[in-house]
């Protein structure tokens, strides 16, 4: 299944190659876990503070259990704040 | 001890500069800064005066830690009744101006009265005096500034000035400090301007040496400073990508308010973002971003330095603008560029650095020429007002030219001068303008972030984030993570952040701390400083009180529960992608129980037994 997938901030590091706008879209196993998604591009999970799925919040406990289904969007960013 | 207790009063009718004794039992109430000079303000000012009559008093005031060693121990604020509002306005800034005038000896000043000629006032420690300025009026803030350090020869003056929208009576023009430090929100610039004063320089060497235990302050200071290195946003995220990394942030959630609020998503978000500030232009390979910066004795330094591209049509026969100078904080990119539909990065930090240059604020005027590109579309503005500019959503041009009419305060820049409620008003569609109590809102939409609708509609000083940013819990966890999607629990929420921000903006510390301290960070710093004991528990009893305070000021001055409300947009028009699709603000379910929170009336007055348990006047 392909999903949509953004690392924003320092995380941008980790984004393959042909991201444009910390953007890219990218096949997935079906059924895949959010944590599993993040160790197969390496982004340090410690690192993935606030982690949107189609805009909504992630909190760390559901992340193993949470399964992305095809044409999700993911964004993820390292502790950050504005104002 | 830390204040100095002493402030100076500048009459300028009379041209007088007199000292006198801080009111020291009022300091003990409401601790500095922010709330003691609203305590004089009340004390001094009828709240149902004309904000740019003589009647009216501007106050610039430091807090106990201002000057100090404390990290971001550099703030000042500007307190006085609102011309855009009418309501009571307290606008705060960072840069080195009001350490300077804590090092020369002062906690405050308090400006009266109205000066035949134009002016600027002149502080040398203990030296305070009025001088002409017949020649600096006319100009804009950075030539003031030039001109001001030339006539003195001292390059380490710091100044404070308006620029020519102040003097053209843009009714949201701020006073710029230190040529890209704002005091920027309500007018304070244009009240500033209504006393004919052009200018505050001040140079301070006597140091701040009154501290109540230098060593237990040096070790508190030292502990705290640690705690905002080690953490992860304030010591890493906001040092690199500023303010402004919440762009994207907010875009995905769906809280992004876009083209005068009409949609909560922007497609050109990624285009003026914190990420994009640090990609290479295709013309010369460097980045908008140059480097980051900090005020006085901050440890975060979450400032940002940019540039134009020379090429960029704004600036191409403009050597003048070609250099470094205060780039795109978060609001401002939003208001000048989301909002608009302008995604034009070099556009957007070109009229910002306008912004800075004459003085006004960048949030009000983004969301005013919003408003216009609205009644534009409509048909309510034509090409016959604007001389012939297409205002178009999305036109950086149409920006660039709305920047530069209203910097001087020529031709339709009078009318975008006006803010967006009377403009909407004079065009017959009031209910375009997204303000409450007449103020533009900032950068989060209150149908995404349910939270927000409670705080724009609460806040003492108009639309406004930093009376209670529940931006921190609702969307980045900080101190807990709370669903920004629900109204439940929010009127607590802001409660306790309205009362605790109104302590730390009496402090002389910077609120964006506080993405890393508490009051429990912050009371042992104060408490070594300042005689009496502060606990984290009195700091948030003053923060009520003073939100008591100012509360009681506004329903004076006649504002009613009525002005507690939001346009009727938010009210009734669902958000219509992303996350919150299908929801609109729900502030009538939040703002009874907020009421009730506070102890209020029903009509949200202060009871008097609220007026007994924390001592307010009247």
């Amino acid at each position: 299944m392909q999903i949509t997938f953004k690392l924003y901030a320092s995380l941008g590091d980790y984004l393959p190659a042909g991201a444009r706008e910390n953007t890219v879209r990218i096949k997935v196993d079906s059924g895949i876990s959010l944590n599993r998604l993040m160790d197969q591009y390496q982004v340090p999970r410690e690192m993935a503070h606030l982690v949107l799925v189609n805009g909504i919040y992630q909190p760390p406990e559901d992340r193993d259990s949470a399964l992305l289904n095809d044409g999700d969007a993911v964004a993820i960013w390292p502790p950050v704040a504005g104002g | 001890m830390a204040w100095t207790k002493k402030i100076l009063r500048v009459n300028l009718t009379d041209g007088t500069c007199v000292p006198e004794p801080l009111n020291m039992q009022w300091a003990a109430e409401y601790l500095g800064q922010r709330g003691l000079a609203t305590r004089y303000l009340v004390e001094e000012v009828d709240p149902r005066c004309d904000a740019l009559s003589p009647e009216n008093k501007m106050i610039m005031a430091t807090g106990p830690l201002t000057g100090t060693m404390a990290s971001t121990g550099g703030r000042y604020s500007v307190i006085t009744k609102s011309p855009l509002t009418g309501a009571v306005a307290c606008s705060n800034s960072g840069g080195f101006i009001g350490a300077e005038l804590k090092n020369a000896g002062w906690d405050m000043i308090i400006f009266e009265g109205k000066s035949a000629e134009p002016v600027y006032l002149f502080i040398e420690n203990e030296r305070a005096e009025l001088l002409p300025a017949g020649d600096l009026w006319g100009k804009s803030v950075w030539e003031a500034d030039e001109m001001i350090h030339k006539k003195h020869q001292d390059p380490q003056i710091r100044i404070a000035a308006v620029g020519r929208s102040a003097e053209s009576g843009c009714l949201y023009a701020a006073i710029i400090n230190d040529l890209h430090r704002a005091a920027g929100r309500s007018g304070v610039g244009t009240v500033m301007a209504s006393k004919n004063l052009k200018a505050v320089a001040v140079r301070g060497t006597r140091g701040v040496g009154n501290i109540k235990d230098p060593a237990r302050f040096m070790q508190a200071t030292t502990e705290q400073k640690k705690v905002l290195a080690d953490n992860a946003v304030t010591g890493q995220g906001l040092p690199t990508y500023g303010t402004q990394v919440l762009m994207n942030v907010i875009n995905e959630l769906g809280a992004l308010p876009t083209r005068n609020m009409r949609e909560v998503q922007f497609e050109g978000a990624h285009k003026i973002s914190g990420e994009a500030m640090h990609e290479p232009r295709k013309s010369d390979g460097k980045a908008n971003l140059t480097t980051n910066a900090g005020c006085f004795a901050c440890t975060i330094a979450c400032g940002r330095i940019s540039t134009v591209d020379r090429g960029h049509f704004s600036v191409e026969n403009k050597p003048e603008y070609w250099g470094n100078s205060g780039g795109l904080e978060y609001e401002a990119a939003w208001a000048m560029g989301t909002d608009t539909g302008v995604d034009d990065l070099d556009a957007v930090t070109y009229v910002n650095f306008l912004c800075n240059e004459d003085g006004i604020d960048p949030i009000t005027f983004g969301a005013t020429v919003a408003a216009a590109m609205e009644l534009y579309k409509d048909g309510a503005i034509t090409k016959q007002d604007t001389g012939g500019v297409e205002l178009e959503f999305g036109s950086a041009k149409a920006l660039v030219w709305a920047a530069e009419v209203t910097c001087k305060g020529e031709g339709f820049g009078k009318i975008l001068g006006l803010g967006s409620k009377r403009m909407c008003e004079k065009y017959g569609r009031p209910e375009l303008s997204m303000t409450v109590k007449g103020q533009e809102f900032p950068a989060y939409d209150p149908r995404g972030i349910q939270g927000m609708g409670l705080t724009y509609a609460t806040s003492n000083r108009g639309a406004c984030h930093l009376r209670s940013y529940t931006v921190s819990s609702e969307v980045l966890g900080i101190p807990e993570k709370t669903d920004p999607l629900v109204t439940e629990g929010k009127a607590g929420l802001v409660k306790a952040f309205q009362d605790a921000t109104a302590a730390v903006d009496s402090s002389g510390l910077c609120i964006f701390t506080t993405f890393a301290w508490s009051l429990e960070n912050i009371a042992p710093q104060i408490d070594a400083a300042c005689e009496g004991d502060w606990t984290p528990e009195r700091l948030l009893e003053a923060g009520e009180r003073i939100w008591n305070l100012e509360r009681d000021f506004n329903m004076n001055a006649g504002l009613t529960a009525a002005d507690d409300n939001l346009p009727r947009r938010l009210l009734e028009e669902p958000a219509n992608t992303g996350p919150a699709e299908g929801k609109v603000s729900g502030l009538p379910e939040m703002l009874p129980e907020y009421y009730n929170l506070r102890g209020w009336t029903n009509d949200g007055k202060v009871t008097s037994e609220l007026r007994s348990r924390f001592n307010l006047p009247g």
